[in-house]
């Protein structure tokens, strides 16, 4: 089997996600004696390459025109149908990043494939392939299959696949080969504008040891409160899960997750989070992970550390005044 | 500006879920407009408001699915078109598109708004690929959106807090990102869905709100050590 990894740079860096789904390429192809070709796109991505062939890949594909200097969804598509027509492979990789869900599942499409995407690992059941990913935000796991013809494509979650277990090249390097593709500025139908970030963020959450997470569970704003007490007696920040950010009861800054920050703190304190995996990606680094949930099947319990099966607004005043106590004591 | 809403109903987000093969017993669980969907709605109704035309609520699946088109129509879709496909669970993302695709040829549309994903399969995928079977432009991820002179100019969420903004011709596909304000054909099969193994060991902490909390503040004390 031929594995083509799509990698992907964001402003002239490498997204990181990249390396974990090369390292998920590199394993997959261990189990299934595939070849690996590492893929970049984009205008002067040489360094790149030359970066992606000191990994244990078959040989590294650079596929450079001035339109694809900036990312366009039509431009990408295009031009990445023309080298999986002529690169062949059986089974194309991306990460799974917001680019990737941008264009990958229509360029499968122009192939008149499907793309299993957001996955979380895979398995070699007898030479055939089966994709892990989550249903209903996590409460569920679905294994998935291809059912037609090759190309197959997929892409792997964040976090899905560790970028340290990458295997460098046994003889130091892997050929570069450029792909040559054609592309027209006509056929680019979007125009990407300035890049910019929103105000900066007063906190940075990044740097706090301890942190109290709330989610959907907390119900409503007049119950924040609740929640600051605990994290004040804590010594901890507040954060929140996507969903509260979104209804405005905390700022944009205070989010953890895949489109808020990624957080590593020593005690993550989740109340009323059910740990979607978008929730999960940006906390499970945290040393110790304590979730207190009503729902026992809360896929938080995955990654927590210590579990309380219970009503948010009953423990959160009971933990806060033992906490105060154990501060005095 | 003419504008056709794709909304997707799925299991309430407090329904228990069963599972039944490679979907889940419908039979006891209520089901609801899917969240990131009403985001997109919302957008497409103050877009008409702003800028005039119609807003079309599309939806498919099975009988059921008219309760969450009535609802649509009720926070103010001017109209609702119900694909029926009692088996629509079973369809793989292009098998969906392709279906919601046909009934959107049928309409005069300027513009189809999709939300970021479902909260059951949660592929992410519809958008896109109603952008490539339609061969419309498209950008996904989307935080706010002008009409200007017969084009869009839109706000691109990116990761890592940094955001775009983006030139995009009408008509156009864009799936909204929240917070803003299958069967023929298949591709890909769903095997079958399961709970997923642990992979940590968590300690459940039991009693009266007021025992575990003194139990949980020694534990983190003495054995984890974190505070």
């Amino acid at each position: 089997m031929k594995i083509l990894v799509v990698t992907e740079l964001r402003q002239g860096k490498w997204n990181n996600a990249s390396f974990e789904t090369l390292a998920a390429a590199q394993q997959i192809a261990k189990d299934t004696s595939s070849a690996v070709s590492a893929l970049v796109i984009g205008k002067s991505v040489v360094a790149f390459a030359n970066e992606l062939a000191s990994k244990n890949v078959a040989e590294v594909l650079t596929v450079e025109h001035d339109l694809l200097e900036a990312y366009t969804p039509d431009g990408y598509c295009v031009a990445l149908k023309q080298v999986v027509e002529s690169a062949k492979p059986d089974l194309v990789l991306f990460p799974h990043t917001y680019q990737v869900r941008d264009f990958a599942p229509k360029l499968a499409a122009m192939l008149g494939k499907g793309m299993i995407g957001d996955c979380i690992g895979y398995r070699d059941e007898s030479g055939k392939l089966v994709f892990v990913r989550q249903m209903f935000q996590g409460k569920t796991a679905a294994d998935v299959t291809f059912t037609g013809a090759a190309p197959w494509f997929a892409s792997f979650q964040s976090g899905a696949f560790r970028a340290d277990l990458l295997v460098a090249h046994p003889s130091g390097k892997a050929p570069v080969n450029s792909v040559a593709v054609s592309l027209s500025a006509a056929q680019i139908r979007t125009q990407p504008l300035d890049l910019f970030k929103e105000a900066k963020s007063a906190v940075d959450l990044t740097q706090a040891p301890l942190i109290v997470a709330i989610g959907r569970g907390i119900k409503a704003p007049e119950n924040i409160p609740q929640a600051e007490a605990l994290a004040k007696a804590l010594g901890g920040e507040i954060a929140a899960s996507r969903p509260i950010c979104d209804e405005g009861w905390l700022p944009m800054e205070r989010q953890i997750g895949s489109s808020g920050q990624t957080v590593a703190p020593k005690l993550y304190l989740a109340l009323g989070i059910s740990g979607a995996i978008q929730h999960v990606v940006g906390m499970k680094g945290a040393r110790t992970i304590v979730a207190i949930n009503k729902d026992s099947n809360a896929p938080i319990f995955e990654i927590a550390d210590y579990g309380v099966v219970g009503d948010i607004f009953e423990i959160m005043p009971a933990l806060t005044e033992a906490l105060e106590k154990a501060k005095t004591g | 500006m003419n504008i056709i809403v794709c909304i997707k109903q799925v299991p309430a987000k407090d329904a228990p879920l069963a599972i039944a093969g490679n979907w889940i017993k419908e039979s006891d669980i209520g089901f609801e407009m899917n969240e990131p969907d009403s985001y997109a709605l919302e957008e497409a109704l103050r877009l008409k408001e702003k800028h005039g035309g119609e807003v079309i609520a599309l939806s498919m699946g099975p009988e059921r699915v008219k309760q969450t088109i009535k609802e649509a129509l009720a926070k103010g879709a001017d109209r609702g078109i119900h694909v029926l496909d009692e088996n629509f669970a079973q369809l793989d993302p292009l098998g969906s598109a392709k279906a919601l695709a046909a009934a959107i040829r049928k309409e005069k549309a300027d513009l189809v708004l999709t939300g970021l994903q479902s909260d059951d399969h949660g592929f992410g995928q519809t958008g896109v690929l109603l952008a490539g079977l339609l061969d419309l432009p498209h950008a996904t991820i989307i935080m706010a959106i002008e009409v200007t002179d017969g084009k869009m100019t839109l706000k691109r969420e990116l990761e890592a807090g940094w955001f775009q903004h983006i030139d995009c011709p009408l008509p156009a596909v864009l799936s909204i990102q929240s917070g803003i304000n299958k069967v023929r054909y298949a591709t890909l099969k769903i095997e079958k869905i399961y709970v997923p193994t642990k992979s940590k060991k968590t300690e459940f902490l039991t009693g009266s709100p007021k025992e575990v909390a003194t139990k949980l503040v020694e534990k983190l004390k003495f054995e984890a050590r974190v505070i």
